[in-house]
């Protein structure tokens, strides 16, 4: 975490975006730097620290967006990451976001951000939702009371940007003074705390200027809560302790002595110190701020009534994941048959080419039988539904309706002894699983944050998506007439993802009682209020930023890929292909499987990334090891069919699909997530030992009937 | 104006109340003063999720939910 927090910070200015989560950092961070940090509206949108720079005045700054936080007394590690940042990133200047229709619960942080260190900005964001909402901020009089510049903005439409620009550069220069504020605790604290903070400040080991910003009150404060990761952080960044000083540490004994004869407990002074922030931004709330209407929540009650309501709740959520899939798969048909069309006209002219340029035909085949229909197929049958898929989620986690997801499942987290987050985290696993495991930063307990890491493969990833639905329409709708098709294509996707989800909550639970045994912890959700998705700008950056982005990852796989399969299909040993022998020697757990040799091969080849199964199985059961005339998928149903396939094949495909070894991208991430091997190992292991012996079952039950 | 001292998880929906006390120690009590959840913060309980457990509160200008295993070591003196 330590090279985390330093790598960000070097020569020039730098200022860090700090508060609540879900109160537009990264929203701000985007309009300043012109860079493109994911925004959502649900707590727990970045896990991680980013940074971009900007130009104001001829100063560069650079912005470090950190993940939201409710208090420095942080406990997940994106909280955590925030914190250190705070306390540790020594920033010229830290910018305080706070949402102004919150703003009683957001002074908290912002108090306890100014007592570490009080050069910074407030940034009162969401003025424009506030407006709407009756809710008028005295920002003057905030001004006043905080001791620090305040500024009004609403970042999404960019007003108030200028104003804080000017509000940083000149408390980041030194130009304007800023005061602070301060919390007053009560009596018995206020006299330790005075005597602590003198004696630290004697100490004289804050004397180099690199720290000097730490206020040494928040220091004394964190000693007499008893904060030891504080101190460790401060050995790791500073290189000394403050308990272990002697003189400190007999000064915080004697404090805790004197406590204990009054009959204060370490409990009692942490409540002091909140009820201390609390008192103090609840004084505060009171004089800046002016409800017009006090019920101004009434529209989102309304619609959660709706959307969480016991009658209505589970099934409008089928109901709205089923539109999305219904929309993306009948969408998605025609674009892709238009692609797929136009790819092979590409085809036979660069055919036309090679032939005039008189290159070998071992060269022709490896790079337009091997890689560029491997690509085209990928392009084709990636890019349609993605371009459909993300934006419509996009707009669905903007509105808000994420953490509502995670609200109406919780009981069966609960459950499965795991925490109502792993939702949000299964969520974000359908664009990536790579994705959803870094989002695990957001639960709290390291047992539940390790089984939502390694349940997280369950959730079918963009790269399988198309995948099943491939498979979904040329064998289970195909024959149902063409308007409903697609809807009964959706209704069994839709199915395919329940069970992806039921068996998540199994193995959590398995989990749960077995190698990572305990009970659920305590957590909270925030439901944030429901805001209007911009559409347009919603689209448009889905378009360019995820589906461009996970499509140039899949190609960049897929062209070698392409060209190590078709390598393996055409080298001969003993007049067999390296393919063929392969997935003869798989063949026989393949038939147990109720699969067969190439397909297992296709999967275990497409370990770099999901999107390229299909096309690997295509390209082997093409006996000269290149990919048909595909052209659509009644062409491909009838290969597959010619290859022995029946539903039972197909049902199996997907199941494995859905149950196997993560991909490539997601181990390693797992890796680093967890920094353990037994982990990773087991996030291996467990879905392919689960998709074998699920595949085998279902092959057996059918072979008998 | 009369009031009773109840744990917040048996608080139905649409009644309110002030904070009185956390039984609650240690993360879990951490976690609750983060929210701003100190003697005297006004709650309000909104609903419950359609499948029961989880309930979301009013909590200081926002809405948080919170498990009743966690709720139970809040007591509050309900408005009448
Ligand atoms: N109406 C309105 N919406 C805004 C404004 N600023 C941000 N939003 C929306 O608020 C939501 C949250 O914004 P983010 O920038 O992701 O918030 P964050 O603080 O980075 O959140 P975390 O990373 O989860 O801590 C997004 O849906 C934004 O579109 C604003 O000024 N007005
Ligand atoms: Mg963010």
């Amino acid at each position: 975490m330590k090279s985390d927090t330093e790598k960000l910070k070097n020569s020039n200015l730098t200022v860090a975006l700090a508060g609540n989560p879900n109160v537009g950092k990264s929203t701000v961070f985007n309009a300043l730097t012109g860079m493109r940090q994911h925004t959502g509206n649900w707590a727990g949108k970045t896990v991680a620290n980013a940074s971009g720079t900007f130009t104001h005045k001829s100063i560069d700054f650079t912005l470090v967006d950190i993940p939201g936080t409710y208090s420095l007394m942080a406990s997940s590690p994106d909280e955590e990451a925030a914190r250190e940042f705070i306390c540790f990133g020594q920033p010229d200047c830290i910018i305080v976001v706070l949402d102004a229709t919150c703003l009683e619960r957001n002074l908290n942080l912002a108090l306890q951000i100014l007592e570490v260190n009080k050069k910074a900005v407030i940034c009162v964001n969401l003025l424009d939702e506030a407006t709407k909402k009756g809710i008028q901020i005295d920002l003057d009089e905030l001004s006043l009371y905080l001791g620090v510049p305040v500024v009004g903005t609403a970042a999404r439409s960019g007003e108030g940007l200028e104003e804080l620009k000017d509000a940083v550069f000149d408390v980041a220069t030194e130009k304007r003074k800023v005061f602070g504020t301060k919390i007053k605790y009560n009596s018995n604290l206020e006299k330790a705390v005075t005597k602590l903070e003198n004696i630290i400040e004697d100490s004289k080991l804050f004397d180099d200027k690199t720290f000097s910003y730490l206020s040494k009150r928040f220091l004394a404060l964190r000693l007499i809560d008893c904060d030891k990761k504080l101190d460790n952080s401060i050995k790791e960044y500073f290189n000394f302790s403050l308990i272990e000083n002697q003189t400190i540490n007999k000064a915080v004994t004697k404090i805790h002595e004197e406590f204990e004869t009054i009959g204060l407990k370490q409990d009692d002074t942490r409540d002091i110190i909140v009820e201390g922030i609390v008192a103090k931004a609840r004084e505060i709330y009171a004089h800046c701020t002016c409800l017009c209407d006090k019920c101004y929540s009434r529209r989102d009650r309304k619609l959660d009534k709706i959307l969480t309501s016991k009658l209505t709740g589970i099934p409008i959520m089928l109901l709205l994941f089923g539109i999305i899939f219904y929309i993306t798969i009948s969408g998605a048909n025609y674009p892709s048959e238009l692609l797929s069309m136009a790819f092979s006209k590409v085809q036979e002219w660069l055919y036309g080419l090679f032939d005039l340029l008189h290159s070998p035909p071992f060269l022709k085949g490896l790079l337009i039988d091997g890689m560029f229909k491997t690509l085209s197929w990928v392009v084709a049958v990636m890019l349609p539904p993605m371009a459909i898929f993300f934006p419509l989620f996009t707009l669905l986690e903007d509105f808000g309706y994420l953490p509502r997801v995670a609200f109406n499942m919780d009981r069966f987290f609960a459950k499965s002894g795991t925490s109502g987050k792993q939702s949000l985290t299964m969520l974000m696993g359908f664009g990536c699983n790579a994705c959803g495991v870094t989002g695990c930063r957001i639960i709290e307990s390291p047992r539940e944050r390790i089984i939502a890491t390694v349940t997280n493969n369950f959730v079918p990833c963009n790269g399988r998506f198309p995948t099943l639905i491939a498979i979904i329409t040329m064998f289970f709708a195909a024959g149902i007439s063409l308007p409903f098709r697609s809807l009964v294509s959706a209704g069994l996707l839709l199915t395919v993802i329940v069970f992806g989800v039921v068996v998540t909550l199994l193995v959590s639970k398995l989990l749960s009682a077995t190698l990572l045994k305990g009970l659920p912890s305590s957590f909270t959700l925030e439901l944030p209020p429901y805001r209007r998705p911009q559409i347009c700008k919603t689209i448009v950056h889905s378009l360019l930023d995820r589906t461009v982005f996970v499509l140039l990852r899949a190609m960049c796989v897929a062209a070698p890929a392409g060209i190590v399969i078709w390598l393996m299909s055409n080298i001969m040993i003993n007049g067999e292909s390296l393919c063929v022998i392969i997935s003869n020697f798989l063949q026989p757990l393949g038939s147990l499987m109720g699969l067969d040799g190439v397909i297992l091969l296709a999967f275990i080849l497409g370990f770099p990334a999901n999107e390229i199964v299909v096309p690997i199985i295509i390209m082997i059961y093409t006996a000269s090891g290149t990919l048909v005339e595909y052209d659509s998928l009644s062409s491909l149903y009838n290969l597959f069919v010619e290859n022995g396939w029946t539903w039972v094949t197909a049902l199996c495909t997907m199941i494995f699909s859905l149950m196997h070894f993560p991909c490539s991208t997601t181990c390693l991430t797992i890796y680093k997530e967890t920094k353990s091997l037994k982990w990773t190992l087991l996030s291996f292991i467990l879905p392919t030992i689960l998709g074998i012996l699920l595949c085998m079952a279902i092959n057996a039950v059918f072979f008998w009937v | 104006m009369n009031t009773k001292t109840i744990s917040l998880d048996s608080l139905s929906v649409g009644d309110s109340g002030f904070v009185s006390k956390l039984l609650s120690k240690g993360e879990l009590r951490r976690r609750m003063l983060d929210l701003g959840l100190v003697k005297g913060t006004y709650v309000e309980s909104l609903m419950k999720s359609p499948v029961g457990g989880l309930t979301a509160y009013f909590i200081s200008g926002a809405v948080i939910a919170i498990r009743p295993e966690d709720a139970r070591y809040i007591l509050i003196n309900k408005q009448q």
